[in-house]
């Protein structure tokens, strides 16, 4: 059994929804990063999606935009993710995975990087501008390392290609809450509970939900019906103002605890 | 589905469809709208009409009889985009686009825009068709191209100054994925170039189709047969493709696509994607793009603005890589002295887009035999450079005194 499909077994066993909170790796440096990984675990994280920044990110609103520039400005790229995940994988155990733009994987090699991402304790991989259609060779490279290969799903997204989507998808699906950007939002989008059901009786993967999620009361709802729920831009923010070092870490921790507390069942 | 596409939407290795599931319905939807629309003849006597009355097509082709004199190589001429309806060839693709966009029932477009271009010749479109127009233009070229913004304006459309990344094109063309993807289900995409997601590569190429057509029928009105070579600068490709394409059986027919090469291709200034680039993904499409070593995408450099992109069109990649056309690179200092030079010997002022094609003719053409037959793809004209160029050679002539 894969990390992640333990981790959600566990989870349906206390019959828990997951947090999945995401940082860009880099943002504001590497060694940040690095602490930060085990002190959102420690917090109640149960997966992290780790960022890898890409120069022109389409689906990014202005938070996670500016902390993929902040990240590539201070050096990082994808063989140092890989490199600071094999560093800090002794340390935890929570599933890791990475979330980026599909050019900097394919310039490094679909062989490649399935082998490094591998011997690294990468979980998982999710590339927005990766459609099914055109990731086939990649994903079937990334599966044979036994890395899940996590595909997305939105609103806009038919019935017929939801079959699709769900049957090719492996780990979980990412279901997008929102049409539009990534980014915090006031309130929750009409309809999402019927939609996430929905797509759950179609897939026998987790169905886990993310954009536009920032606040607790927010995590709680979406918890009630799905299997996961992403916050992003909200935590970026948070690692943004807290400026460096130290100082981050205790601001997302908190920030993570926070999140985390009304998914808790016991 | 043409020839070159054993897979719908790929071109070769090259094409696809790389970019956010919120998307892909929009692409399915243009996808399956476009080739109903356009062959719909309601729209293409309406897209036909606009063209011969207001584009003021077919656009001459012109023999540049001094330039053929003075290289003694074959003889030169000139396809005349610098004659259409604001000035370039950009309006034969934004005329049918929105005008696809109207009869799909959408409201609003949106467009990029690097130097304002493809910006102005959009705006025009919404204006004459009724459409809400807005355009994303990087704050750098904003403020380098005052005229081009307050010009949209005029044209009604709204100019959303871009300041994320490098704030030249490729960031606007971020953006306006960015607005696409929150606005898709009332909003059209007006693409610029032979570029992006499928469809797009395909639905601009056949819009620019006309360029090559009308050729066809003029070379062999005035020469009764083909010409031997078909030269265009390239930057997202769309001139060249117009112009190449409908020749593209023609086997006999050379394909020469001229790249910016800035301040030079052995530096980290320039504009030359097929020459210098990488296979990679970009701005939804597989294609060469311009990248470092950890595939983040490169600022492009030319003195002219529309080949300032670090990516290109997706099928150029495909002749490139099958041979059937040939991609070289000419820089800044080539480009501005063959803006001079055609100026002078023709009496047309060059975009300096077109500079760089003009510039390649002159290393060309002398060593070709007086028998060929050479076209040229002037695909705008220089106006909109004359200031940039005329601060430029003051410089350079400073430069040259102080010595």
């Amino acid at each position: 059994m894969t990390r992640i499909a333990q981790r959600f077994a566990e989870l349906k066993e206390k019959g828990e929804a997951a947090l999945i909170p995401f940082v860009t790796v880099g943002d504001p440096d590497l060694k940040t990063s690095e602490m930060l990984i085990p002190a959102l675990a420690e917090a109640g994280a149960d997966l992290i999606e780790l960022g890898v920044p890409f120069s022109d990110p389409v689906a990014e609103g202005p938070v996670i935009e500016k902390a993929s520039e902040r990240a590539l400005a201070a050096g990082v790229s994808l063989q140092k993710i890989l490199n600071l995940v094999k560093a800090v994988r002794s340390q935890v155990e929570i599933p890791l995975i990475l979330m980026g733009y599909a050019n900097p994987f394919l310039h490094m090699g679909a062989e490649k990087f399935a082998r490094e991402a591998e011997a690294a304790g990468v979980d998982g991989v999710i590339i927005p501008d990766l459609p099914p259609e055109e990731g086939e060779l990649f994903f079937k490279a990334l599966e044979a390392k036994g890395i899940s290969a996590i595909l997305l799903a939105a609103p806009t997204t038919r019935d017929d290609r939801m079959e699709m989507i769900v049957s090719r998808s492996t780990g979980f699906v990412y279901y997008v809450s929102l049409v539009g950007v990534t980014g915090a939002r006031a309130e929750l989008v009409e309809g999402l509970e019927e939609r996430v059901r929905s797509i759950r009786e179609k897939s026998s993967l987790p169905v886990c939900v993310g954009f536009g999620v920032s606040t607790p009361a927010q995590v709680e709802e979406i918890g009630r019906y799905a299997d996961g729920v992403v916050v992003g831009s909200a935590l970026v923010r948070v690692i943004e103002q807290a400026g460096e070092g130290q100082a981050v870490v205790d601001a997302a921790k908190s920030f993570v605890a926070d999140l985390k507390e009304p998914l808790r069942r016991s | 589905m043409s020839k070159n596409e054993k897979i719908e939407g790929h071109f070769g290795d090259f094409g696809g469809r790389y970019v956010p599931e919120t998307l892909m319905a929009a692409l399915e939807d243009l996808r399956e709208a476009y080739p109903r629309v356009s062959q719909d003849p309601k729209f293409k006597d309406e897209l036909d009409h606009l063209l011969l009355t207001y584009v003021g097509r077919p656009t001459p082709l012109t023999l540049a009889a001094k330039m053929t004199e003075e290289m003694g190589g074959a003889k030169i001429y000139l396809k005349r985009e610098d004659l259409a309806h604001t000035g370039a060839h950009k309006i034969n693709n934004t005329l049918g686009q929105v005008l696809l966009a109207r009869h799909m029932g959408k409201k609003r477009i949106i467009a990029e825009t690097g130097a304002g271009q493809h910006g102005v010749a959009t705006a025009t479109a919404c204006a004459l068709l009724g459409l809400e127009c807005v355009v994303y233009m990087g704050e750098e070229d904003v403020a380098r191209q005052a005229l081009n913004v307050w010009r949209m304006e005029l044209l009604g459309a709204r100019v959303v100054s871009v300041t994320s990344g490098s704030r030249t094109l490729k960031d606007a063309i971020n953006e306006a994925f960015r607005d696409w993807v929150t606005n898709v289900e009332d909003t059209f995409y007006c693409i610029g170039s032979t570029m992006g997601p499928h469809p797009y590569p395909t639905i601009v190429r056949d819009f620019q189709r006309v360029i090559g057509l009308e050729t066809k029928q003029q070379i062999m009105e005035v020469e009764g047969r083909l010409p031997d070579v078909l030269v265009a600068c390239i930057g997202g490709g769309s001139n060249a493709m117009g112009l190449f394409h409908p020749f593209v059986d023609d086997t006999d027919v050379r394909f020469i696509g001229v790249e910016a090469a800035g301040h030079g291709i052995h530096t980290d200034k320039h504009g030359a994607t097929l020459t210098k680039g990488v296979h990679g993904v970009f701005h939804g499409q597989r294609t060469y793009v311009l990248t470092n070593e950890d595939g983040q995408i490169q600022e492009a450099h030319s003195i002219s603005a529309g080949l300032d992109y670090p990516g290109v069109g997706p099928e150029h990649a495909f002749f490139k890589d099958s041979g059937r056309a040939e991609y070289v690179a000419i820089d800044d200092e080539e480009a501005l002295d063959a803006f001079q030079y055609m100026s002078r010997m023709e009496g047309i002022v060059p975009a300096l887009e077109s500079s760089h094609a003009v510039a390649y003719l002159r290393k060309l053409v002398p060593d070709l035999p007086k028998d060929q037959i050479v076209v040229m793809n002037l695909s705008g004209r220089g106006d909109k450079d004359a200031p940039q160029v005329r601060d430029m050679l003051e410089a350079r002539a400073r430069e040259a005194g102080a010595k």
